[in-house]
C-alpha cells in the first residue's frame, strides 16, 4: 500500500472546509445551537460520545457534537484527539457502584429485591409514538416526587453471592492494563477486554450481544440488575498521600447472570457478565455484559465457535475510531497502487489474447 | 474537599466574600487541566479495570502566611480549582476555619444535599409498588 504525495489541492480544501462550516451552521435565520442546549437536551448523544470518546466531560462532548454536525463517531474521534493534548494526573480508586446514588435500578430476576425496582427516567413502557406536542416549545410539569425511603440498594450479585449461587470474581488487585498506554496484545486479559468494550462502538456491541442471544455463542442471560446514577470519583494525589473526592460522574452498570456450570470440584453456580459505561447508556451496558460473558467462553471451558466468543475478532473491531480510520483511508490517493494493478490486468488480458490466437 | 469539588467557581467566589478578609496568595502550580483515568471493577467487586478518562483541573496555592492549599476538581473550571485550593489553605488556619466552614462549606453542603434529595425524591416516585401481587398474597 502506498500513497502519493500530491500538491495542488490547498485552495480546493480551503473552499471545501468553508462550505462545510456554512453547512454546519445551516440557515442563518435559524437560531444557532448552544453547547448548553446540546448538553441539556441531547443528553444521550453526549453520553454516547463521552463513552466512545473515552473522556468524561459533558461540555467538551457537546462541543464535539456541534462541531461534527451530530456525527457521533466523528465527535468521539474529536474527543480522543483532544485527550492526547492533556497530561494525566492520576488514576482513580475503583468507583464503588454499591454506593451509587441511584436514579434507575431494575432487576429482571427478583421482583421484590431489597431497595425495590426504581424505574427512573426511562423510555421503557412508552408506546414509541411520535409526540407531536414536542414540535412546539412547551413547559413541562415537574416530575412527581415522593420522600425517599433510604433503603439500602445491595447489588444483585451480592444477594446471590451470599448464598454461593453465583461465581465469585474476587481477583487479585494487580495494576490493570491500559489501552491508552500499551497497544492491544493477545491473549488479552479481562481488564483490557472490559476497557476496550467500555470505549467500543455501541452498534457493534449491540450486534455482537444480540448474536449471542440468537444462538451464536449463547449463554442464557438474565438481566440480574441494571442500575444508573452518580458515583463519586476519588484519587490519591502523591502530594497529599490520602484519597480525596474530586466530583461525580454518571455511569450505567449491568450485571448479567448467565447459565450455570459445575465441575467435580465446584458445585453448580451461575456465571456472570459485566457492563459499565459512562453516562445513561443502558443499551450499551447490557450489550457489553453479554459480550464480556461470551468472551469468557475459553476461561469457563466452553467451545469457542461464535464471533462474539472470539476475543481477537471482537477487540480488533469494536473501536469505531480505528474502524473509521481504516475504512475511510481508502479515500486517500492510491494512484500508484492502482496504476500497477491496471498494468497487471492489461498484461494478463494480453497474455490470454495471445494464447487464444496461438490456439487458433 | 468533596463539597468544593462539586461547587462552581462563581458560587465559591460569591460565598468567599462573606468569609472576612482573604489573605493574599500566590499560585504555586496551575490552575491546569489534565486527566484522571477512572477505574471500575470487573463485576463491580472484582479486579480493577480502566473505564475511561475524565477531565480534571488542579491547583496549588500558598497564602502570605505560608499555608499551602491543594485542589483537584472534576471538569475544566480553573477558577473553581484555584478558589478550592485557597479554601483548602484557609481551612488549615485554626482562626479562620470556623468562619469559612460556617459561611462557605456548610451552605454549599446544604445546597448540594438539597440537590441530591431532589433527585432521590424523583427516583422514589418511580419505585414500583406491586399492589396487585401483594393483594393476591394476603
Amino acid at each position: 500500500m502506498a500513497y502519493v504525495a500530491v500538491k495542488g489541492g490547498e485552495r480546493a480544501i480551503d473552499s471545501a472546509h468553508a462550505w462545510m462550516a456554512e453547512k454546519r451552521r445551516g440557515n442563518p435565520e435559524v437560531a444557532e445551537l448552544s453547547l448548553d442546549q446540546i448538553e441539556q437536551q441531547l443528553g444521550r448523544a453526549v453520553d454516547r460520545v463521552m463513552g466512545e470518546g473515552s473522556l468524561y466531560d459533558r461540555e467538551l462532548a457537546a462541543l464535539a457534537i456541534k462541531q461534527a454536525q451530530g456525527d457521533l463517531i466523528e465527535a468521539a474521534f474529536l474527543l480522543r484527539a483532544y485527550r492526547t493534548t492533556l497530561p494525566r494526573f492520576a488514576h482513580s480508586l475503583a468507583v464503588e457502584t454499591t454506593n451509587m446514588r441511584i436514579e434507575r435500578r431494575i432487576s429482571a430476576i427478583f421482583k421484590d429485591l431489597p431497595g425495590g425496582q426504581i424505574l427512573g427516567p426511562t423510555y421503557d413502557y412508552t408506546h414509541r409514538l411520535l409526540d407531536f406536542g414536542l414540535t412546539e416549545p412547551s413547559a413541562n410539569a415537574p416530575a412527581p416526587t415522593e420522600p425517599p425511603d433510604d433503603a439500602s440498594m445491595p447489588r444483585v450479585p451480592d444477594i446471590l453471592g451470599a448464598e454461593g449461587l453465583l461465581e465469585s470474581v474476587g481477583a487479585p488487585n494487580r495494576e490493570p492494563g491500559d489501552l491508552t498506554r500499551q497497544p492491544l496484545t493477545f491473549p488479552a486479559d479481562r481488564d483490557v477486554r472490559l476497557q476496550a468494550l467500555a470505549r467500543g462502538d455501541e452498534g457493534f456491541l449491540l450486534a455482537m450481544g444480540y448474536s449471542t442471544q440468537r444462538g451464536y455463542g449463547g449463554s442464557h442471560p438474565f438481566a440480574g440488575e441494571v442500575r444508573m446514577g452518580t458515583v463519586a470519583v476519588e484519587i490519591e494525589p502523591a502530594e497529599l498521600g490520602f484519597a480525596i473526592d474530586i466530583g461525580d460522574i454518571v455511569v450505567s452498570e449491568c450485571q448479567m447472570v448467565n447459565q450455570f456450570k459445575g465441575s467435580k470440584t465446584a458445585p453448580p453456580q451461575f456465571t456472570r457478565g459485566y457492563g459499565l459505561v459512562f453516562g445513561f447508556s443502558e443499551r450499551k451496558a447490557m450489550s457489553m455484559a453479554l459480550v464480556d460473558r461470551a468472551m469468557r467462553a475459553a476461561e469457563l471451558g466452553e467451545d469457542v465457535t461464535a464471533p462474539a466468543q472470539n476475543v481477537e475478532f471482537v477487540l480488533y473491531h469494536s473501536d469505531n475510531v480505528e474502524g473509521t480510520g481504516f475504512v475511510e483511508h481508502l479515500k486517500l490517493p492510491h494512484y500508484v497502487d492502482f496504476q500497477s494493478e491496471l498494468q497487471n490486468v492489461r498484461r494478463l488480458r494480453d497474455e490470454v489474447e495471445r494464447l487464444r490466437e496461438a490456439a487458433e | 474537599m468533596s463539597v468544593l469539588a462539586r461547587a462552581s467557581g462563581s458560587r465559591i467566589a460569591a460565598l468567599l466574600e462573606e468569609c472576612g478578609e482573604i489573605p493574599a496568595f500566590i499560585r504555586i502550580r496551575g490552575p491546569e487541566a489534565g486527566l484522571v483515568m477512572v477505574r471500575g471493577r470487573a463485576g463491580g467487586d472484582g479486579a480493577p479495570f480502566n473505564l475511561g478518562e475524565m477531565s480534571v483541573t488542579r491547583c496549588t496555592v500558598r497564602t502570605d502566611s505560608g499555608l499551602i492549599g491543594h485542589a483537584y476538581v472534576a471538569g475544566r473550571d480553573e477558577r473553581q480549582a484555584e478558589l478550592a485550593a485557597l479554601v483548602d489553605a484557609l481551612m488549615q488556619d485554626p482562626e479562620r476555619a470556623p468562619l469559612v466552614r460556617e459561611k462557605l462549606i456548610d451552605p454549599l453542603a446544604q445546597y448540594q444535599q438539597a440537590e441530591r434529595d431532589a433527585v432521590a425524591g424523583k427516583a422514589a416516585a418511580t419505585k414500583v409498588q406491586f399492589f396487585a401481587m401483594q393483594t393476591m398474597r394476603t
